[in-house]
């Protein structure tokens, strides 16, 4: 039950582009095509789920018992720059064909905020599904991470539906390109917020 | 370009957020008022200046093919210790902004100036060109700030102008993205006028 409550609270009540304002600069930079912006969400949600595994346990089995939890920050982003290298040259070699699709997203990753910002959320932030408040545990923490990267996913691709068709309208000249796609993610956010109160 | 030309540049014609478009996401969510605005912007200013200097010092002996983690982690530890100076001094904004100040690190402003101009600048040269994209966008978050807590809570930097309550939408996210984008009409308006 809990699981579920997780996952629709980070696909739709805490939607991490639209309520939390994580990973705009990808929301904004390749969302002119629906095909770009299914292949970004998927690298977001396969880098996610890996980086919150290792960071947590990088957090739990070496930050904590040694008492430097102050260096989370530098390790995190670390131990992100280093697996998304990894993850890249891995996909070279077991599956091109994946490589290929989602290769050209792969190193702008590694400053996608949301990553970053899932990783530190899920080991600082206390959750209260189901009850009391209480940090995340690992299982929760992918969990938590996927839905994440899910949501992620969902804006993304709705988003850049609406950007297809904004190309073909006649918007006021000083609108073109990112103020109009502003004002149109203003009002997507908009329809979000009728998703607040599902989950508390 | 003189260093005075350095600082002003960053404020009208390479304004990170109206003209650049970097680093939206702290621009976004952390404007809820004009106050926390304001303070986001002078912790990036406070990061982009010191690791600009940083990084234009040892840029020579990075070797090229790993300068960005080297150029990251350089940051990572100035965001470091702002977390904690800010911690220590303002404990109530550090509680606001909350996750965006370790998030300092992945903002393309600061990462980008390392490559763009403190790899290929002087110290002093660099140190300027992060005081002015530091103001750049703490000028234009403290103007999206101001708007929101203007419109959303009827009050300016936190004094409350009249005793009723505002437009609530402003304050919640979408109003984030809706002023953004009108306030980046204003300025290209305004810009095509001037020049």
């Amino acid at each position: 039950m809990e699981y579920i409550l997780i996952i629709i609270s980070a696909v739709f009540v805490n939607n991490i582009l639209l309520a939390q304002f994580l990973g705009v600069c990808p929301f904004l930079g390749v969302s002119n095509k629906v095909s770009t912006a299914v292949g970004m969400s998927g690298a977001v949600c396969f880098v996610m789920a890996v980086a919150t595994l290792v960071t947590y346990m990088v957090q739990y089995y070496i930050l904590v018992p040694l008492h430097i939890e102050f260096m989370q920050t530098i390790t995190f982003i670390v131990v992100i720059a280093s697996l998304v290298q990894m993850v890249e040259i891995i996909l070279k070699k077991i599956s091109p064909s994946l490589y290929q699709a989602l290769g050209i997203f792969l190193p702008l990753i590694t400053t996608n905020c949301a990553v970053l910002g899932v990783a530190i959320m899920v080991v600082t932030k206390e959750f209260t599904f189901g009850g009391d408040a209480h940090l995340l545990n690992l299982g929760q923490s992918v969990v938590y991470a996927i839905a994440s990267a899910l949501g992620f996913g969902l804006a993304m691709t709705l988003f850049a539906g609406l950007r297809e068709q904004l190309e073909l309208s006649n918007v006021p000249k000083a609108f073109k390109g990112i103020p109009i796609a502003l004002v149109t993610a203003g009002i997507l956010a908009m329809a979000f917020m009728g998703f607040s109160g599902l989950v508390k | 370009m003189s260093n005075l030309s350095l600082i002003t540049k960053g404020i009208i014609k390479e304004n990170p957020t109206f003209v650049l478009m970097l680093g939206m996401c702290p621009t976004l969510g952390t404007t809820t008022s004009a106050m926390n605005g304001l303070g986001m912007g002078l912790a990036t200013m406070v990061v982009l200046v010191l690791s600009n200097m940083a990084i234009s010092s040892v840029a020579s002996f990075i070797p090229a093919k790993v300068r960005i983690p080297c150029y990251i982690v350089i940051i990572a530890a100035f965001v470091t210790i702002v977390q904690f100076v800010m911690q220590a001094y303002v404990p109530a904004l550090y509680e606001t902004l909350g996750l965006f100040i370790p998030l300092i690190v992945v903002n393309c402003i600061v990462l980008g100036r390392a490559e763009a101009f403190a790899s290929k600048n002087s110290v002093i040269r660099s140190a300027f060109d992060g005081l002015g994209i530091g103001l750049g966008f703490a000028c234009s978050l403290t103007v999206l700030g101001f708007v929101r807590e203007l419109f959303g809570g009827l009050s300016v930097f936190g004094h409350k102008l009249a005793d009723a309550d505002g437009m609530l939408a402003f304050v919640l996210a979408p109003g984030a993205f809706i002023v953004l984008g009108y306030l980046m009409v204003l300025f290209n308006k305004a810009k095509t006028k001037i020049s």
